[in-house]
Parts: structure tokens; C-alpha cells; sequence
């Protein structure tokens, strides 16, 4: 059994502009240990997917539905705040893109780490101390006991993130909901942050979800990765795979786009045509349509299933064509 | 030789910040030809853009020259400055921000045109037009404001509005990192075609060293408010000559899981320290993986002077050059 189960996961905003449909039928697993990556550009349905599965989109604007979020043989959907807060932080951590924002700047390190303990592991707050410094040594911050004293605003923007990463840490979860853990970061302290998390999950051996849009960060660290576009899930593969071969367009499209280290530097980048869909009007067909080199008429009839192929079932694509399509780089690679 | 367009020699801006002086450009200086692209990188805080701002006059230099085509730049008045604004441009990072939400596209893209009183209205409407098609926007959208562009639009009216005084050199401030992937392509490739048809030199300021490489055909790495290394493309990303170079190159992670897997990474330690209170010497030094291949206290004790080696390159390190490739 998976850790993590979701099937057809929906998520609508009622706007004035409408009603957006963030996430629209979205399913997959997730194993034990494993980390998955969830990349796709702005307004792709990535972050609310993640938010959805530990009910933290707000309702009103917010509709959450979905036939089933297990999570270590316990179903999510449904759970009320009560049942859902003892699952959050405990069970499922989540660390967030921004170490600025994500702290409370009026408490110190040391109130909002111990805070966690005493909530879920009825823990006094002197026990608590205790287990959060070795917390902190443990994503590599010299002299915990000093830290936390301190408040946010004394710590640098990469010893932030390591202290939400402790924080995630404490009650030792099995799921851990990383969401562009290090897109704020200077590159040089990501490549810290990236190693440190490497480490920690061999560690505890906690599975990740880790949402991006910076395919060289997938890249090295996930097992497997799901692509979104539109608020659908459009590939799902293993890394090599996806980024050996990539089946669907968009996928193609989007690794062809990425400039690299590698490679000829005087070539002109490849670059998809048009912009993404405005989620309160998506086309009828499949969503991509509008800006796919290899669109053919049925393309714009009807949303395409996320299907395996035939050649390799543990890879499945949301294209009619992508049994035909062996590489449909576009011609850019 | 003839003349660079841009030559920047020894500029200085310092700021006071709670009474004490924060250096943000410590002594740079470096040169821009016509028709091409010096890339400015390094990590947030580092100074590159206080030394744009500074250069296209934002800010009154601390310090130091700023010559265009030979003329000195710093110090001018503002009506001094007035025949070289068009001649510089610059474009920004965030396409939200840097368009006032309530002009609307003729307005923010004829407003140069107005400033410096050239043309008729009509035909300032015309040149508009004109400037919409040549970034690869419907020419019929003038009309309209802001918001109803997304991202990358907004950032092509951006460069537009650079364009409108047909200037020689644009200083573009992170133009595409607040851009997605398939937008940020298209960004790229219309600076370069820009480039090549209206002759434009570009002084670009970016901190991916991916989207620089396909970009600039030299590149200039700061770090804490001074130049680190200058070298052409293929000499700077093949074989980089200062450590900090080399980290940085090497904490980029490659969007391939085979690559990812078999290099070896140099993690630098520690944080980027304060620009208010930096270490003495190399101001890297704290954080140089090749710091005791030096002899003595060297670093800690002294500012490493930025040297001309072979073919051009330049860089400010105790070490000497080819003897610390060890990656």
C-alpha cells in the first residue's frame, strides 16, 4: 500500500472572474521513502494541490473534492480542524518557499520550535527545549542553545529555512510537503539546503513531495517527478525517464526552454509559443492545444486521460498522441 | 582600438546605514562595447544592482568614473544628464511593478517621447505602435492598461519602453527571473534578436548563471561589492579561475538526473557575511574552499588586487591561476 493515495482531487476558487478550477481531477501516489516531484510553471495547480491534502485551502473562495486522500491507511478528506490539526505538523510537515514570512517575527525560535512538541507530543516546554536543540544541531546550525534565544529577524534568510526544516522535523513525520523549499534562496545556499535534505530523509527515511518549478532541483533529488499544466497532472514518470525521454510536449517543450550549463551557448533557447491558460477559461480539449506543435483536431475535442504506456506502465501520459509522438521535442533537440 | 561605449573605472557607492558606511559597490570597474552583452552576476546583496543604478545615474556615485563614449558621466546635473538618458535605457525585474497600473500602454510607451519633447503626438502614437510590434505585441493593444497582460507581456511593453528613444546601451535588471521557464525563453530570445537589430549594447544583471551563459559573451562575478573575476563566456564557465566562481558554477544544479548523480558539489559553508561589516583581506575568505592553498594569512590580511591574466581575463585572488582546479 502506498503512503500516499489521491484520487481525482479537484479545487475551484470562486471568483468574480469566475470559477477558477486550480486543480481539476488530479491523482497519484506516493511510497514510502520516496520523493516525488510535482513541477509545473506559476498558476499550474502545483502549491493547492499540496494545500488541499492537509485542508488548508480557505472555504469560501476555496472547494475541495475528491474521492480519496489516504495517508498511511487513514483517509484524509473529510477530517474536520481538529482531526486535521493533529495530522499537520505531526503526521504531515510542510516546509514553505518564503523563511521570511513563514516565522512569526514576535516569538522566538526557541517558543514557535517547542511550541510544535508540547502540541502533539504533550511535551513540557523544558522536555521540549531539550529535543528542539538537538533539532537544530541536526540541520547543521552551530550553537543551538544561543538560536533559540533569537528571533527571525537575527538569523539569515538559509539558517531560516534550516530552522523550518527542524521544525518540520520534530515529530519525526513520514510525509514531508516541501513547497519550493529553496526558490528564495542565493544559489549557493540552496545547494546547502539541498544537501541537508538529502541527508535528513536518508536519515528518517521521510518521503517528500516536492513542489518546484526548477527542473535542475528535480532533478537531483527526486525519484520520480509529475509534470502539471492547467491544473492537470500531464506526465508522470521516473527522473530518468522524464527527463531521458520525455513523452509529452509540454515536458519536451519545457526541458528544451530550460538554458543549461551544457550544450551550445550561442544556439537561441527553444521557447514554447503563446502562454499558459487562464485556468477560469480553460479550452475543452486538452489544455495544452493552443500552444502544442503537434496538435491535431482531436486535441481540442476532448481533455486527454492520464493513461500508462503501453511500452512501460510505470509512466503515464495525458496526450492522444504520445504513442506516436516517441520525441516530440519539436524539433529543438 | 576605438572608444568602449560605457567605461566604468573604480566606482564606489557607499550608504549609511545606522550611522556606519555599507559599501554596496566597492571599486569596480569594467567596460561595455557597442552591440554587446556584459553579464553582472552573483548572490542577492552582492551589489549588482546598485552598480546599474549608479551607473545610469539613479544614484549619485560615491566614488570613482563613469564615462559614455569618453564623456564623464558622475557628477553631471540633471540637465547635464539629459542627452545621455536616451541614450541609456534601462529595464527592470518585476513587469507588475515597474508599469504604473493606471497608464495605459501609449501613455507609459510615448512618456520618453513627451520627457524629451520629440515628435508630434501622432506621430508619437505611430512610434508607438511601431514599438509594441517590434517586441511582438498586437500593435492594436495600445489602448489598453497594464493588467490585462500577464507576465511576460508586461515585460515585453518593459523593454518597449526602453526602446523608445533608440537608445545605444540598456541596463537590464534580472529581466527574467521573475518570468516561468517557457516565458523566460521567449524573454531571452527577444533581447538577443533586439540586440542584433538595432544595435544595442546590453549590461545584463542576472543571478542564473544558465541564462547568462546563453546571453552575455562576457561576464563579470561580484561578491560583496567588488569583482571577483572578468572573463569571456568560454574561458569563465570552462575553466573558472576564482574559487568563488567555481562554487557558484558548481551549486547550480543541472536539470539532468545523470549529471546530478556523479558530480561532485563544492558547498560553500556559511552565509554571504554583512556588507556593513566584512572580513578583512579577501572579503571570501571566510568561505574559500582554497584558502589554505595560499601561504601564510595572506587572504585574511590582504584585498587581493583585481590582475589581467592571459587572454584577458581578470581576477582578484592570492592564488595563483591553474593551480587550484582540482574539479
Amino acid at each position: 500500500m502506498p503512503l500516499l493515495d489521491v484520487q481525482d482531487l479537484f479545487v475551484r476558487f470562486d471568483t468574480h472572474g469566475g470559477s477558477v478550477r486550480a486543480v481539476d481531477g488530479v491523482s497519484f501516489t506516493l511510497e514510502e521513502g520516496e520523493t516525488l516531484g510535482l513541477v509545473g510553471e506559476s498558476g499550474s495547480g502545483k502549491s493547492v494541490t499540496n494545500l488541499a491534502m492537509i485542508g488548508l485551502i480557505p472555504s469560501p473562495p476555496g472547494t475541495v473534492q475528491a474521492k480519496t486522500i489516504q495517508f498511511d491507511g487513514r483517509e484524509l478528506f473529510g477530517l474536520d480542524d481538529v482531526e486535521m490539526r493533529h495530522v499537520r505538523g505531526n503526521l504531515i510537515s510542510m516546509i514553505f518557499q518564503d523563511p521570511m514570512t513563514s516565522l512569526n517575527p514576535l516569538l522566538s525560535i526557541g517558543r514557535q520550535l517547542t511550541e510544535v512538541l508540547e502540541l502533539h507530543k504533550k511535551m513540557t516546554r523544558k522536555e521540549a527545549r531539550g529535543v528542539c536543540a538537538e533539532g537544530l544541531a541536526d540541520v547543521g546550525i552551530p550553537n543551538p542553545e544561543r538560536r533559540l534565544k533569537q528571533f527571525p529577524h537575527e538569523l539569515s534568510g538559509g539558517m531560516r529555512q534550516r530552522v523550518m526544516i527542524a521544525m518540520a522535523l520534530l515529530c519525526k513525520p513520514k510525509l514531508l510537503l516541501a513547497d519550493e523549499p529553496t526558490t528564495a534562496l542565493d544559489v549557493t545556499i540552496q545547494a546547502q539546503i539541498l544537501e541537508l535534505m538529502g541527508a535528513l530523509q536518508h536519515k528518517h527515511g521521510t518521503a517528500i513531495l516536492l513542489v518546484t518549478h526548477d527542473l535542475g532541483v528535480v532533478a537531483g533529488m527526486a525519484d520520480r517527478v509529475n509534470v502539471m499544466y492547467g491544473g492537470r497532472l500531464v506526465e508522470t514518470a521516473t527522473t530518468d525517464d522524464l527527463f531521458g525521454t520525455p513523452r509529452h510536449p509540454y515536458t519536451s517543450g519545457l526541458l528544451a526552454s530550460v538554458p543549461t550549463l551544457a550544450g551550445d551557448a550561442e544556439a537561441e533557447l527553444f521557447s514554447i509559443p503563446g502562454a499558459p491558460p487562464d485556468l477560469a477559461a480553460l479550452p475543452p480539449g486538452c489544455a495544452f492545444e493552443p500552444r502544442c506543435a503537434h496538435a491535431d483536431t482531436r486535441c481540442a475535442e476532448r481533455v486527454p486521460p492520464l493513461e500508462p504506456l503501453a511500452e512501460n506502465a510505470g509512466r503515464a501520459v495525458a496526450c492522444l498522441r504520445a504513442e506516436e509522438l516517441t520525441s516530440p521535442a519539436g524539433g529543438a533537440s | 582600438m576605438s572608444l568602449p561605449l560605457l567605461t566604468v573605472e573604480g566606482l564606489h557607492k557607499h550608504f549609511t546605514v545606522a550611522g556606519r558606511p555599507l559599501r554596496a559597490v566597492d571599486g569596480i570597474s569594467l567596460e561595455l562595447e557597442r552591440g554587446q552583452t556584459l553579464g553582472l552576476v552573483g548572490e542577492s546583496g552582492c551589489g549588482k544592482s546598485t552598480a546599474a543604478r549608479t551607473i545610469i545615474g539613479l544614484y549619485p556615485a560615491t566614488a570613482g568614473s563613469v564615462k559614455f563614449e569618453g564623456h564623464e558621466l558622475t557628477g553631471l546635473s540633471r540637465r547635464g544628464w539629459e542627452p545621455y538618458r536616451q541614450r541609456m535605457q534601462m529595464i527592470f525585474q518585476d513587469p507588475y511593478a515597474s508599469l504604473d497600473p493606471r497608464q495605459t500602454v501609449t501613455s507609459i510607451l510615448t512618456e520618453p517621447l513627451r520627457i524629451h519633447s520629440l515628435g508630434k503626438p501622432r506621430k508619437r502614437k505611430l512610434r508607438a505602435m511601431q514599438l509594441l510590434d517590434a517586441v511582438g505585441l498586437n500593435p492594436r493593444h495600445l489602448n489598453r492598461y497594464p493588467h490585462e497582460f500577464s507576465g511576460g507581456q508586461r515585460q515585453r511593453i518593459g523593454i518597449a519602453r526602453a526602446l523608445a528613444l533608440e537608445p545605444d546601451v540598456i541596463l537590464c535588471d534580472e529581466p527574467v527571473s521573475a518570468l516561468d521557464v517557457s516565458i523566460q525563453a521567449q524573454i531571452v530570445n527577444l533581447l538577443e534578436e533586439l540586440q542584433e537589430r538595432f544595435d544595442l549594447a546590453y549590461l545584463f544583471i542576472a543571478h542564473d548563471l544558465a541564462v547568462v551563459r546563453h546571453i552575455c559573451r562576457r561576464i563579470a562575478v561580484m561578491y560583496l561589492g567588488k569583482i571577483v573575476e572578468i572573463a569571456d563566456r568560454a574561458e569563465l564557465f570552462e575553466n573558472p579561475s576564482h574559487p568563488y566562481t567555481r562554487s557558484l558554477l558548481s551549486a547550480i544544479p543541472h536539470p539532468d538526473p545523470v549529471a546530478e548523480r556523479n558530480r561532485t558539489r563544492i558547498v560553500l559553508e556559511g552565509d554571504v557575511p554583512s556588507p556593513i561589516d566584512p572580513p578583512s583581506g579577501c572579503t571570501f575568505h571566510p568561505r574559500c574552499p582554497d584558502r589554505e592553498k595560499v601561504a601564510g594569512e595572506r587572504c585574511v590580511r590582504e584585498v587581493p588586487e583585481l590582475v589581467t591574466l592571459e587572454g584577458g581575463r581578470r581576477h582578484a585572488c592570492h592564488l595563483e591561476p591553474g593551480s587550484s582546479h582540482g574539479c
